[in-house]
């Protein structure tokens, strides 16, 4: 197996089109286990952890740029106002997971179990994917089609994600059975975006792949126009209509049994998680935080 | 008379001595044995049975004989010697020749220039198998219309004791059912080993066990060869806890290096780990416990059923562990137990840190707990009412002696001062319940305490004269004077290389202590098991250094003089073998004298658990430990951390997940350990009555805290949910309700 070593994006994308068949890796997190296991036998192996420009992080036209090759470690250190994404990236694995993983390895694995994934399905994230002389960018539900499965071409790298900014408060929370370095069993983020006025709400390893709750999402957005909530945070929601939330998160979950975990365990705790995810939204509103 | 006076503060015995092994280990520096290497050698790989249950009609091994690079494919037919090993029963296949009995069987092993070549060779192999309906559930395979597993049956061992009058009449009676998984020893190194060929026709083996002798005398009737021209090298150990009892790839890398003259080395990968050890038995228990009003124990019936798998491995004696342990560390006038090992096509199960007493302590300590609450009485003076003492009659008959401070222990246990409470709002999420998840700002937040009391056997049982040898030499040289010392005792991380030092350099006080490497050159040790080697290698190195010391004293006669090195012109030699005092096996009725002595350990673990999501955080555990005397007092206390982890694991997330006899967790990923945000501090106290018989009155103190904590900490999950939780590991779906299992059913 050859291992492919550019020094810069265009060497990277050179390569790839030379050979279409080469698997890159960035931290390796996920890579190096399939090699282990026996799972992929790629013919060569490209490797982008030196790429710069997959290491940029920025900040342009209200919008928020995170290059492909960014490791968990600098997004909880650097992005901590974007607090569902530090929440989210926390929650990898260990310290040294969090030091290798990065953005680009979550979205090219494309498993529904990806920790930072339903934060950029909440931020409608679009994913940059870049060939030689091109770039194109896909919205985050067109990038991932399923589970394992993306919208790259054979040609492509992905370059990073971008995202508009906007005012709001929001959570990200994973149920895993031990307290660290867990796969999630369940993963639920919650954003209200107060730009828009819009709840978004999204799942994760509780279907074939990251599920927005969509009539959840639309009936709390209502709810709080119906309660004056966007007006004035202070105006308080039922505990009926928090439970009604829950319910209809829980009704968006697809949700299978596995070794990680029931179908019924992970309805019933994305009911949970929703009921104290908005709870928290709604707490930290009032506090201007 | 000149006499060697011991010297304080050379790492003695009762000092906290630093490890031998610890530097290179924490540099990164130890030869681990999956760190072997040696110029031209080959690596091997096994093919297993994708199957639980299978007939082999044949297998082509054509395709992977001509692919590049590789040098030998070997399958039963092969086998020069006795088809078949096993630690006691030799029922279990070299290579699979027939059938096959579990997934993970091996079937036929290559060796190839390198590891890639190798393991695409086991791919080019095709085995033809008739795929049979697997035997896969321990009760199912009591029945008389079940699958055989074995042409025998699927009776492994059958232990019944009866005690005092097992229909004496109570005044409260309860009754419980309870199960518990199968547990892996994970250790963080794989099976690996290096086979190098003699020149004179033989082989030496270097390999990470746990006994050097009792894999040579499975390997070299296999081999076909005599047993001095098979030579067994202890390499680095990197963990065992029962998982390297029974052999794994060590007669495979003999015969391919055997077949193809050169060294072969094989190391599996942590997926194939899981097939390539046995695991912890996975039990099902009823018991009835009967008492007084006052709460005296009247009368005990148990009916435990584990699940040996597909080949016998230490299934018989795990069996009578637990059956003899099944009620408690207890005074039990009568009684009524009754243990059943089976064989299913499930991987075969055998020793893990606990062996046997694991299981039977979840039961007998809910039963405690339930008693307790159906007398209305406080859970701690139920245990000190009818704790053990010496001189206690036990259900087998024997009389417990030795020390047996089980009182003491609870009372400490109890009086250690527990965490403080903290709030449940405005902490970092990573210290509620849910960890790193930011699952909780304090919602559903409930704490809970519980208790357990158990105890385990120490060296080996019913008849067993597990017996270890050492050798030492004192000499002298430039720098002053040496002592050697050697034995076939495995380091398996415990610290029993550190503890032989203490003690030679107690016994001759000496501060340059060598030790030479395990061989099989010198008598057996046994095995790294059972708590047992600083009792037994430590006995032997005493005894050694005390014949030494007489030699010496001899020589130095009545010349006083400053320091007896004046007399090692010549050096002195001592090989001295220790026993333990010897056991008798039960007879029908479940009486003798089975046990050579006990160590018993007293839990407290607090939790906290969200109850509405089922997810827990261990808050503290305290464990009290009776250990006769403390040799390295650190290095006690490192015990029983690992044994409190490996208990805690056990109760909240390790379990192999089979389904039709297939592991469908092989790997760290989803085989849960616990992680330093599940484990908490420990804080233990250790009660020191000597063991009489035993070197300074130590006692082997690896397996009572992994006895005890999974116990208590799922006793504290039902003090903080309510719920029944008779079953461990507990999941999630059982602390939220979704999961129930009855209270009680009647046995099989």
């Amino acid at each position: 197996m050859d291992v492919l070593l550019p020094r810069t994006l265009e060497e990277a994308l050179e390569m790839k089109a030379a050979h279409p068949q080469t698997v890159p890796l960035a931290g390796g997190t996920d890579l190096m286990v399939d090699l282990n296991f026996g799972r992929l036998r790629p013919p060569s192996i490209l490797d982008v952890s030196r790429l710069p420009e997959l290491r940029v992080l920025s900040r342009e036209d209200g919008h928020c740029f995170l290059g492909a090759g960014v490791p968990y470690s600098r997004i909880t250190a650097e992005l901590g106002e974007f607090r569902p994404l530090a929440q989210a990236s926390r929650s990898v694995g260990s310290p040294q997971i969090r030091n290798r993983g990065t953005v680009g390895g979550n979205l090219g694995t494309a498993s529904p179990a990806g920790d930072i994934l339903p934060v950029l399905a909440v931020y409608q994230a679009e994913v940059d994917l870049v060939r030689p002389g091109d770039t194109r960018a896909l919205a985050w539900d067109r990038f991932l089609l399923g589970p394992k499965r993306t919208a790259i071409a054979p040609d492509e790298l992905i370059a990073g994600v971008r995202w508009k900014v906007f005012r709001g408060t929001g959570s990200f929370s994973k149920i895993g059975t031990r307290n660290a370095m867990v796969i999630a069993v369940a993963s639920l983020c919650l954003v209200l975006d107060e730009d828009a006025r819009q709840v978004r709400a999204a799942l994760g390893s509780c279907g074939p792949t990251i599920l927005r709750a969509a009539a959840a999402e639309d009936y709390l957005t209502a709810e709080l126009r119906r309660a004056g909530s966007w007006d004035d945070p202070a105006c308080r929601l039922g505990q009926p209509v928090i439970d009604a939330f829950a319910e209809r998160v829980a009704d968006a979950a697809r949700p299978i049994d596995d070794v990680r975990g029931t179908a019924a365990y992970r309805r019933h705790g994305l009911r949970v998680l929703a009921r104290r995810a908005l709870a928290w939204a709604l707490e930290d509103r009032r506090q201007g935080r | 008379m000149t006499a060697i006076r011991p010297r304080a503060g050379i790492g003695g015995v009762g000092e906290s001595a630093p490890r031998v092994d610890g530097l290179p280990k924490v540099k990164g520096e130890f030869e681990y044995a999956s760190d072997l290497r040696r110029e031209g050698m080959l690596w091997g790989e096994t093919l297993r049975s994708p199957h639980p249950s299978a007939r082999i009609r044949s297998i082509d091994v054509s395709q992977a004989a001509v692919r590049p690079g590789v040098r030998a494919v070997l399958v039963a037919a092969d086998v020069p010697g006795r088809p078949r090993f096993g630690l006691d029963v030799k029922d279990q296949p070299v290579l699979a020749a027939e059938v096959v009995r579990y997934a993970g069987e091996p079937v036929a092993v290559v060796a190839a220039d390198s590891q890639e070549a190798a393991r695409q060779a086991i791919r080019a192999i095709a085995v033809d198998y008739e795929v049979l309906q697997p035997l896969t559930d321990m009760e199912a395979a009591l029945h008389p219309d079940a699958p055989r597993v074995h042409p025998g049956g699927n009776v492994v061992r059958d232990v019944r004791i009866l005690h005092g009058d097992p229909d004496a009449a109570a005044e409260v009676w309860v009754e419980g059912y309870y199960e518990t998984g199968m547990q892996d020893q994970a250790p963080l190194g794989p099976e690996a080993g290096l086979a190098v060929p003699a020149v004179d026709g033989g082989v030496d083996l270097h390999v990470a066990t746990q006994w050097l002798h009792a894999d040579h005398e499975q390997i070299a009737p296999c081999l076909g060869l005599p047993e001095e021209k098979v030579r067994l090298h202890l390499s680095g150990v990197g963990g065992a806890f029962g998982a390297r009892e029974d052999v794994s790839m060590q007669i495979h890398a003999c015969l391919l290096a055997l077949r193809t003259g050169r060294p072969v080395k094989m190391a599996y990968s942590r997926p194939e780990s899981f097939s390539g050890h046995v695991h912890r038995h996975p039990s099902r228990i009823w018991m009835r416990h009967g008492a007084r009003r006052d709460g005296t124990l009247v009368v005990v019936h148990a009916r435990l059923l584990i699940d040996g798998g597909a080949y016998t491995s230490t299934s018989p004696a795990v069996i009578g562990n637990a059956t003899t342990f099944a009620a408690g560390p207890y005074d039990v006038p009568n009684a009524s137990l009754h243990g059943t090992a089976v064989f299913t096509n499930n991987p075969p199960c055998g020793a893990m840190r606990g062996f046997g007493a694991v299981q039977a302590c979840f039961a007998y300590e809910a039963q405690m707990d339930r008693l307790a609450a159906a007398l209305y009485m406080d859970p701690l003076a139920l245990r000190l009412k009818n704790a053990m003492r010496p001189g206690t009659v036990m259900p087998t008959g024997q009389v417990v002696g030795g020390s047996a401070p089980v009182r003491k222990l609870i009372q400490g246990c109890a009086a250690m001062p527990l965490p403080p409470e903290e709030a449940a709002g405005g902490r970092d999420p990573i210290r509620l319940p849910g960890g790193a998840g930011n699952t909780s700002r304090g919602e559903g937040l409930a704490r809970g305490a519980g208790y357990a009391v158990g105890f385990k056997n120490l060296a080996y049982s019913e008849g067993f004269d597990d017996s270890s040898q050492a050798w030492v030499r004192l000499s002298r040289d430039g720098q002053g004077a040496m002592a050697e010392v050697k034995t076939a005792a495995v380091e398996v991380g415990q610290g029993l290389d550190t503890i032989v030092a203490q003690i030679v350099r107690s016994e001759l006080g000496v501060e340059r202590v060598v030790q030479l490497p395990p061989d099989t050159a010198i008598g057996s040790a046994g095995s790294s098991s059972a708590s047992r080697q600083t009792m037994m290698t430590g006995g032997a190195v005493q005894l050694a250094c005390q014949a030494v010391r007489a030699e010496l004293e001899a020589r130095a006669g009545h010349h006083e003089v400053p320091d007896l090195i004046e007399f090692l012109d010549s050096p002195i030699e001592a090989v001295r073998t220790f026993h333990h005092r010897p056991t008798r096996a039960l007879d029908g009725t479940g009486q003798g004298e089975p046990h050579v002595a006990f160590a018993f350990g007293a839990a407290r673990a607090v939790v906290e658990v969200d109850r509405d999501l089922g997810l827990v955080r261990v808050v503290q555990l305290a464990v009290a430990q009776d250990v006769g005397r403390a040799l390295n007092p650190q290095s006690v206390l490192g015990q029983i951390e690992g044994g409190s982890a490996q208990g805690l694991g056990f109760a909240l997330m390790e379990e192999i997940d089979l389904a039709g006899g297939l592991v469908r967790n092989a790997s760290f990923t989803d085989y849960l350990l616990p992680t330093t945000l599940d484990m908490p501090p420990v804080v233990s106290l250790l009660v020191e009555e000597p063991e009489p018989g035993m070197p300074f009155g130590a006692k082997g103190v690896g397996e009572p805290s992994t006895v005890v904590v999974p116990a208590a900490v799922v006793a504290a999950l039902r003090a903080a949910t309510g719920r029944a939780l008779s079953r461990a590991p507990v999941k999630p779906d059982d602390l939220v309700g979704l999961r129930t299992f009855p209270g009680y059913r009647p046995p099989p």
